[in-house]
């Protein structure tokens, strides 16, 4: 017998009982489309995370001062110890690394902003033009920073579209001179409406160029720096030559943390897999579930179709023929049941969606081709031994039973 | 064609021991129209399943062809009835799922013929038996004389040499009857065995061997 011609016959039967096929289908396709669904959640909330990290760029090292122990115990030396500052002239030395592209130092604090008797507080950021590179922002008006050595001290700003708005009102900021605390600071550019961005909400700040910032707010140390390597492969040695200089200048000490985005970037990327993974398995369970009812059908099948079998084993149909038509079957209802629940999980991981724009909620390819796959091993597996209970009937009281 | 030598069949039901076949002896000549006639329960079914290889004998020889069938396995059965033999039932076994078409080509379907040839042949034989304009119908829409002349049809596709007949009339009235009875002749005119079981004395007149059983036993045996 051909296999297209049992195809045809097995296809005929499920045709012939509508019920029987519907209920099969019905499980399967739930079956499936759970599958789609919790992988879709976990998949989501993956996106989610990275897109948080990515807007960085995933080629960027971290450096806050203080050594943060991760996976370990913290040296006794460095509990109770103060932390030492990372200074301006440590951000000029990474910078002069052989490794290192470009550096973002951050300093943050906020201070009273004046022009022409309106007085507003508002978020100082002192940075360099880096800033605006690595964050993308967009200028309304005038430049971001110069790019200026990081120790020279320029009395510049450039605000925030609200910070602008609101202490120049309909004026052009541009070239307009104002007040933080006792320093005069000219006005150079205004940065379009751009909302949070990474930790800074860019709309109700003021940039200053770190150097003049630092004498703003009076202090030495640099917050944060962010360090994009000259390319990724030398991600590694551009981390250790960070921590070298830096030990340098500070007498010996490991006394910063360097994180590597990609880094952690991977590390939640391994996490969440194995939370999709693990929601796909839980959701398997009910395909094993549908399986089980799959032998039951196909033993009504059998049952209900035994003089049928009677019939071909008296026109000459062997053994392993009667076995194929009913596994073909098995596999036809759990292949459409699987299709059919591929449609029901992505309508409904369309709905989510829908429902929460922010979470691009998706089954991956690889979790909807397992789902299927799965679905139809379960029909196979859980179709053989009624497929061998038809095929060991005895063709006179199958004929018989009518 | 066929030789029988000492068949017996026994059946066990519960504590009970019923011999269906008691050392049955048998030849029939290629060409035959032999009839089986007998009281309910004397063995009869039991002997055409048997001559059908669609039940081993628990002792005897039963050569087909010259060869002895008696031993051979399920599968190799399967293959010998394909190729030799064709059924026709009281019920008439039709797959009700399908057209009278699709029934007939069932047959050449599991023997792994093309579609196009399967057609083609399967026309010619609902033709032959006189439903040319039937051939769409499923058996839900034919009446039971139609419906025993489909399962002749079927019956005789993959051209068997030997037919077995078990009561094909017994369902019908005596009209339709008479005529899937005249079709048989037909066919057995052309050369085929026919073994047919019944209850009508009038067939056990026509047929050339007129065998009777009782109890197991073959009691009579009478020739033309
Ligand atoms: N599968 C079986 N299991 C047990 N006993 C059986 C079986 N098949 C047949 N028998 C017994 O064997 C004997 C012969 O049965 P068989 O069907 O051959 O009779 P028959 O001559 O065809 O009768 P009828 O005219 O009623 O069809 C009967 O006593 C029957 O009960
Ligand atoms: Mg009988």
């Amino acid at each position: 017998m051909k296999l297209l011609d049992s195809g045809s016959i097995a296809a005929t039967a499920i045709i012939r009982y509508p019920l029987r096929s519907s209920m099969l289908l019905l499980a399967i396709a739930i079956g499936v489309s759970a599958v789609l669904i919790l992988t879709s959640l976990g998949e989501g909330a993956r996106t989610y995370v990275t897109k948080e990290f990515n807007s960085l760029g995933t080629n960027l090292l971290i450096i806050t001062p203080g050594k943060i122990e991760i996976g370990g115990n913290a040296s006794a030396a460095s509990i109770g110890q103060a932390v030492r500052p990372l200074t301006l002239q440590d951000a000029m030395a990474i910078e002069r690394s052989p490794y290192i592209e470009s550096i973002l130092p951050f300093i943050g604090g906020s201070a009273a902003v004046n022009f022409d008797g309106r007085e507003r507080n508002v978020n100082i950021v002192g940075t360099n033009h880096n800033m605006a590179v690595i964050f993308d922002y967009e200028m309304a008006k005038g430049g971001f920073l110069p790019a200026i050595a990081l120790d020279k001290v320029s009395q510049v700003a450039v605000l925030g579209g609200t910070v602008a708005s609101e202490l120049f009102q309909n004026e052009n900021p541009l070239g307009k001179w104002l007040r933080i605390g006792d320093r005069r600071v000219r006005v150079i550019g205004v940065v379009e409406q751009t909302g949070q961005s990474g930790s800074v909400d860019v709309d109700e700040t003021a940039f200053l160029p770190i150097a003049f910032a630092a004498q703003v707010f009076n202090t030495e140390s640099v917050q944060k720096m962010m360090a994009n390597p000259r390319d990724a492969d030398v991600m590694e040695a551009a981390r250790k030559d960070i921590v070298r200089t830096v030990m340098a200048r500070h007498q010996g000490h490991d006394d910063i943390t360097v994180l590597d985005q990609g880094a952690i970037l991977n590390t939640f990327n391994s996490i969440f897999l194995v939370l999709t993974s693990t929601l796909g398995a839980i959701a398997s369970i009910s395909l094993i579930v549908a399986g089980t009812l799959i032998m039951n059908v196909m033993l009504v099948a059998v049952s209900q179709r035994t003089a049928e079998i009677g019939l071909i084993k008296a026109l000459g149909g062997q053994r392993r023929q009667i076995i194929t038509l009913f596994m073909m079957e098995a596999a036809i209802l759990s292949f459409i049941g699987a299709v059919l629940g591929v449609l029901l999980g992505e309508t409904a991981i369309y709905l989510m969606r829908e429902l929460y724009p922010a979470v691009e909620f998706h089954a991956p390819l690889w979790a909807t081709m397992a789902a299927v796959a799965l679905a139809v091993l379960c029909g196979l597996l859980f179709g053989i031994m009624p497929a061998r209970r038809a095929a060991a009937l005895d063709p006179i009281e199958a004929l018989a039973s009518h | 064609m066929i030789e029988l030598v000492d068949i017996c069949r026994e059946f066990t039901v519960g504590e009970e021991r019923v011999q269906a076949l008691k050392n049955v002896n048998l030849k029939i000549e290629q060409g035959e129209y032999a009839s089986i006639m007998g009281p309910s329960g004397s063995g009869k079914s039991t002997l055409l399943n048997v001559l059908g290889l669609l039940d081993t004998p628990d002792s005897g020889k039963y050569f087909l062809n010259g060869s002895n069938v008696a031993q051979l396995s399920d599968d190799e059965l399967a293959a010998r009835r394909q190729q030799v033999i064709g059924f026709v039932f009281q019920s008439f076994h039709l797959i009700s799922r399908m057209t009278a078409l699709e029934n007939v080509e069932l047959p050449m379907t599991l023997s792994g013929l093309s579609a196009s040839k399967r057609r083609k042949r399967a026309e010619q034989m609902l033709e032959r038996t006189g439903l040319a304009d039937r051939m769409g119908h499923r058996p839900d829409q034919l009446s039971g004389g139609q419906r025993q002349r489909v399962a002749i049809a079927r019956s005789i596709v993959m051209e068997p040499r030997l037919l077995l007949a078990d009561e094909p009339t017994g369902n019908l009235d005596s009209k339709s009857g008479s005529d899937v009875l005249a079709l048989l002749e037909e066919l057995n005119q052309e050369g085929i065995t026919l073994v047919m079981v019944t209850h009508d004395p009038a067939i056990g007149d026509r047929s050339r061997l007129s065998l009777r059983m009782h109890d197991g036993e073959l009691t009579a045996e009478r020739k033309r």
